[in-house]
């Protein structure tokens, strides 16, 4: 096992099409790294990159000491699951297994072993002589990662292997990789453009947005203290209220909001209120207005959509707003909804820079 | 079960029947022709023939003359399968891998389908011209006692080389094709798995290529048996003494140049079973092996 580090990775592709753009990140012995971000951000041409797939244009990659910037992809170490689990059709599940172990001419008794263990970890070993084309989903990604773990490799790398499983099965392996990563405890990343499995696998994660990292930390972490509007939205889900607002060095004011308490904010005309939908709460007393024209119901939570009512300036548009509530709170479609909530837990952003100011 | 019923009706047949007339007419009757043929002895004028049970077919395959041409065709046959398959194979494979100009390459390879059997051997009759052709003056200047009149291995050699100039395009087309049918998750999967690209070759690619593989050996084995006429025929017409004689070719030869109808379609029908045996033996034993 071993650390990984990128330094100053940038990729460019020959038509001038930028995909990575400068990229610093260490990654600990045994950590579980998620990359996450909107699909075309570069989070799988960075994890290529680690894989030796794609070359790099500039920067270094080490995994514990050894540059592996121009090593083959066999020789890194490294060992991946692809997100269509791309196992070889003409071979059994077995041979799947350890092709990779044969092609590094480890002996025979050491392959079937390590074979043996990897399938009843993953509980496959009644389909051990079966072809890949007679399993189904869910088992055909148990043997590509019987795959990767047979070959005890340093680094795990996951390209969204479970975007093509159905949402229950999805649900199951997410739960099973993370009891196997932190049974094998390898370093470990894994891409994907879900915040759910992003928020869930990762010991870190870093929301890739445009090439860049946008930020990397726990996932509660950025959750809770997003940098960046970014971040903000990405993370969490149904994503994060934003209404416009302005600061006159007394009060913020938003609609018909008008709110105390921000000090230290400059004085600004494009500014961007942020409101969780979950901290939000029913109040007579409270400030925002929201005509409702949609009620989701999740069992035990209710989601409610509708749009927050202005009552200054009536031409603008309307804003979209989202209320997560328990089921209990069941209101009329059309009806008004009067909701309050808690000022500390909103958050101020930039609307020109994106940058969060509180 | 209610199974659905349509009234009947004649207008299917009369769709199929075309087709069927077809396959009649040219394929059908000549063969039954053929068939009855083989059993006939016709005089040198054509004036008479008599019915001699199967002396055309015993004269036939105890023949020398036969047994050569027999011979000929396996080895050349196989040889042009064989080359013309590897050779495409070689080709698609390094094409595969070319990214700059890649269009460019992948139809300068095909050109060559677009030229008919008998132009190929037209083609090849000028570069191996004794007086103007430039292979047959490279051969003899390269010390190589070149002479496809009289040798029967420089003839072979002609033929042979002209036939696989000619079907290496339609196999790279196929393989080219096979070769980007292989998922490109799966050829990373293989690159992580396997340092070596020979190996990585053999164990993953050349596998994934087998039905194509398979497919292409079955048409390349009847194009070196059927269509290659044109191209021995526009060449070498058999010579030096029948070395270059495949059964096609005898076929025509005796009946149409030798007007020995009867032995020439015992010759046909014998032909035809071969075909058929040999047909028969791919899909059995080499198919099986093929994963689709």
């Amino acid at each position: 096992m071993a650390n990984l580090a990128l330094t100053g990775i940038r990729k460019t592709y020959p038509n001038g099409a930028v995909a990575v753009r400068g990229v610093d990140m260490t990654i600990d012995d045994g950590e579980f790294i998620v990359f996450v971000g909107p699909s075309g951000c570069g989070k799988s041409t960075l994890l290529r990159m680690v894989a030796g797939l794609e070359s790099i244009t500039e920067g270094s990659i080490h995994i514990g000491d050894r540059l592996i910037n121009d090593v083959s992809p066999a020789d890194r170490d490294v060992a991946m699951v692809f997100q269509n689990y791309a196992l070889y059709p003409h071979m059994t599940v077995r041979g799947n297994m350890s092709y990779g172990l044969k092609n590094r001419g480890m002996p025979k008794e050491e392959i079937n072993k390590r074979v043996n263990d990897a399938a009843s970890l993953l509980r496959i070993g009644d389909y051990l002589d079966r072809q890949p084309n007679e399993l189904s989903g869910g088992q055909r990604q148990r043997v590509a990662m019987g795959r990767a773990i047979v070959r005890e490799p340093e680094v795990f790398l996951f390209d969204e292997p479970l975007s093509n499983l159905d949402a229950k099965l999805r649900v199951q392996m997410r739960i099973e990789i993370k009891r196997l990563q932190r049974r094998l405890n390898v370093t470990s990343i894994y891409v994907t453009h879900d915040q759910t499995e992003a928020m869930t696998l990762a010991d870190r994660l870093a929301v890739i947005n445009d090439g860049k990292i946008e930020q990397m930390g726990a996932p509660i972490e950025l959750y809770n203290n997003p940098a960046t509007l970014f971040v903000a939205t990405f993370i969490g889900a149904p994503q994060m209220n934003l209404l416009p607002a302005q600061f006159d060095g007394e009060k913020l004011i938003s609609n018909t909001l008008s709110l105390s308490g921000y000090d230290g904010l400059p004085q600004s005309q494009n500014l961007i209120l942020g409101i969780r939908p979950d901290t939000l709460r029913t109040d007579d007393n409270g400030q925002l207005e929201m005509r409702v024209d949609l009620v989701e119901q999740h069992g035990a939570d209710n989601l409610i959509y509708g749009a927050i009512l202005n009552s200054e300036n009536t031409d603008s548009e309307e804003t979209e707003f989202c209320f997560k509530t328990g089921q209990e709170v069941m209101p009329e479609i059309d009806s008004t909804l009067r909701l309050g909530f808690d000022p500390d837990k909103t958050l101020i952003f930039d609307k020109e820079s994106g940058d969060r100011l509180r | 079960m209610k199974r659905v019923q349509f009234e009947h009706s004649s207008i299917p047949y009369l769709f199929v029947a075309p087709q069927i007339a077809i396959i009649v007419i040219f394929f059908l009757w000549p063969a039954a022709q053929a068939i009855y043929q083989s059993f006939l002895l016709e005089d040198a004028f054509g004036l008479s023939s008599q019915f001699v049970w199967f002396r055309n077919y015993s004269d036939t395959i105890l023949s020398t003359s036969w047994l050569q041409s027999a011979g000929f065709t396996a080895i050349f046959s196989l040889l042009v399968t064989f080359l013309s398959l590897s050779l495409a194979l070689l080709l698609a494979v390094k094409a595969n891998e070319v990214i700059r100009g890649a269009s460019t390459y992948k139809t300068t390879l095909m050109w060559a389908y677009a030229i008919a059997p008998p132009v190929a051997g037209l083609m090849g009759n000028l570069m191996f011209n004794p007086l103007i052709g430039d292979l047959y003056k490279f051969f003899n200047a390269i010390g190589w006692d070149f002479n496809h009149k009289l040798d029967a291995f420089d003839a072979s050699f002609v033929v042979i080389l002209i036939s696989v100039w000619k079907q290496v395009s339609v196999n790279f087309i196929f393989f080219l094709s096979g070769l980007q049918g292989i998922p490109k998750a799966v050829n990373e999967a293989s690159m992580m798995d396997c340092r070596s690209p020979t190996r990585r070759f053999w164990t993953i690619t050349f596998p994934l290529l087998a039905p194509t593989t398979f497919f292409l050996m079955v048409i390349n084995i009847t194009y070196a048996f059927f269509e290659t006429f044109g191209i021995i025929d526009t060449t070498t017409q058999g010579a030096p003494g029948g070395a270059t004689t495949t059964l096609v070719f005898k076929v025509y030869q005796d009946g149409f140049r030798g007007a020995d109808l009867g032995g020439s379609s015992a010759q046909s029908v014998v032909l035809m079973i071969l075909v058929l045996i040999l047909t028969v033996v791919q899909f059995r034993y080499i198919e099986r092996k093929v994963h689709y």
